[in-house]
Parts: structure tokens; sequence; C-alpha cells
């Protein structure tokens, strides 16, 4: 009997950070501008991408969306009312959105086609910041309703983000939410973040928004 | 809940390994963790003895190393290493950074086997 070490050396998603950076490579050489929308459920992360499909379409771009959830495709009905393609995803009982996921959705679309692709990942704060979708923007939404101290809560995922937006500002004050502590928060885990303070109901904040979003599309 | 996607996939990069090592018997597996990987512990004790079990790995150990979250810190020209994770900033300075070198590894470091014969 003899003891060996063997080193590997191996990183254990290493099969989904491959095929994410296939992805990568495919949404670069398409011109598209990909962002994978990760929160809580219940934050509104439907409700401020059917605005913003509906404000770039507006805008004349060429957007679609891919929306992640256990089950139904109540989301990707929702979505699809702004004209946009969207497919829906379903997990099954998988609390995030892998590589091959995203691969395999993507069939028959042709990105060269789309300005902007949006991935709404499934309502999970912890186990998407794992998963690279090969996407260019990762963005964490949080709402007033949540608490100020979610990023510091999860500082795996706001520490992962390119950006952070906060939703339902319309109703900030009856919840009494603390703007400038969850900003402090937001960039004490992730420093220099740009933050939207966006309302998916009133508009308010979109227009930074779908500014930063042409802005980001521009320099692809 | 990833923990078992995990564990699956530690159990099929260590069968493939291990091929080429006929006979032989896994002791321990090493892993590498950084503090932000959002993988815990405990869960993946947990998962590992359900899904070792028929498998080569079967009856062997899991050994997590947690790494530090180390920033590079520009004002002091150096790589420097948090208590924590909820604070991005140079310990030595207070200056913000996200110029990340450690914390987000999620590996196999290796893994130690009983060759018969």
């Amino acid at each position: 009997m003899t003891t060996r070490i063997v080193e590997l050396r191996r990183g254990i998603l290493k099969k989904n950070d491959e095929l994410a950076a296939g992805l990568r490579e495919r949404y670069g050489a398409a011109g598209v501008l990909v962002l994978n929308l990760v929160s809580s459920p219940g934050t509104g992360k439907t409700a401020f991408l059917e605005r913003t499909l509906t404000a770039l379409k507006a805008r004349g771009a060429r957007v679609a969306a891919l929306v992640g959830d256990l089950e139904t495709d109540n989301d990707a009905r929702r979505l699809a009312a702004s004209g946009a393609p969207v497919r829906q995803i379903n997990t099954h009982g998988i609390c995030h959105l892998d590589a091959e996921m995203i691969a395999k959705h993507l069939e028959g679309w042709e990105l060269g086609e789309l300005d902007y692709l949006f991935i709404e990942n499934v309502g999970n704060l912890v186990c998407p910041s794992s998963y690279d979708l090969g996407e260019k923007i990762r963005v964490a939404l949080l709402s007033v309703t949540e608490g100020e101290d979610k990023p510091l809560k999860y500082p795996t995922l706001f520490n992962s983000a390119d950006a952070a937006v906060i939703t339902k500002m319309d109703i900030a004050e009856p919840c009494g939410f603390d703007r400038a502590e969850a900003l402090k928060n937001i960039n004490e885990i992730r420093p220099g973040i740009r933050i939207f303070e966006t309302s998916a109901k009133t508009g308010a904040g979109m227009d930074a928004w779908l500014d930063y979003l042409a802005e980001e599309r521009a320099v692809l | 809940m990833h923990e078992l996607s995990i564990v699956s996939s530690i159990v099929d990069t260590v069968t493939e390994s291990v091929a080429a090592y006929p006979g032989a018997r896994v002791k321990e597996v090493r892993l590498r963790v950084g503090a932000l990987a959002s993988v815990i512990e405990e869960s993946l004790q947990f998962c590992y003895g359900i899904a070792t079990e028929d498998t080569p790995l079967a009856g062997s150990a899991l050994v997590v190393r947690i790494l530090p979250v180390i920033l590079h810190c520009e004002p002091c020209g150096m790589d420097v290493e948090l208590e924590g994770v909820q604070s991005f900033r140079c310990p030595r300075c207070d200056e913000p950074s996200y110029d990340l070198r450690q914390g987000r590894e999620l590996e196999i470091d290796s893994i130690e086997i009983e060759e018969g014969e």
C-alpha cells in the first residue's frame, strides 16, 4: 500500500466556466450586449425588465430576453407583451441558471440580429453568483422593501456585480427606506459600482439606466 | 442549495482522475474555497456523504480550506488580506478597492489516494 497525493488544481465549475467563455465569445462576435439580472424573489426583476424592454424597443433597439424560473411560463408571457422575443427556462428545482441552459435556449436565435439580450435569473441571491453565463454585465437588484443591509448579507453577489439597481423607489418613503444607508452598504461591498434608483411603476430613474445600457453597448 | 451540483462535479472530476490509478482508493479530497465562493461547508459535507456512495470516492474525507479575500491596495502598493467580507477596504489605509486577488476560488486542490500492491 502506498499513499500518493495527486495535485489536481481544477476548478469545480470548470465545465460551466468553459461553456460561459464560449458564450462570451459568441456574444462579442455578434455584437450583442448581454446582461444577467440577479435578485431575491419579489424584488421586481420582471416588472423592471418589462419596462426596460418596452423602452429599448421604443428607442429602436433590437432586444430579447431569457427568463429563468423553477416552474411556470408566467414571466415569459408578461415579458412577451413588450413585443420582444422571450424564452422561458424552467429549471425544475435547480436554484440558478447555468451556461448550458443558456446555450440550449439560444438555439435558433440569430444573435447578430440583437443589440441587447437580457437574462433574468432565478430569484435567488446566493447560487446564481457562482455561475457565469458569459454575460458582460451582472446586475444585482434590490428593492426598497428588502432592507438596506442586503448587500452586507449577500456580499458574494453584490461584490461580483457590475451594476446595482434599486427597485420600487416609488414606495421608498412608506417603507421607511434609508437610501443613504443602502447606497453606503452597496459601495462598501462593491466600491465604485454604478447604482440606479428606479421605479418600474412611475418610470423614475429609467432614463439613466437606458443611457447606461446604450453607453455599454457602444463600447462592445 | 447548489452544494449538491458542486459535489456531483467533484465526484465526476475525481473519478476521472483516479481512473489513471487502477485499484486505488480515494482517502481524501482537498478543496480550496474562497471566502466569497458562497458555499457552505456543512452543506458540502452533508451532500458529500450521499453523493460519493457507490463511487471511487466512497468513504473518503472532504477537507475544505477557506481562503480569505485578498485585495490589491493601490495607495499602499501591496496585496492585503481582509478579515471578513463586510467591507472591501484596505485594512492599512481604509481605501476602498475592487481589485480582488483572491476569494472566489472553488477548486479541487489535490486528492490523496492509496494504491494497492
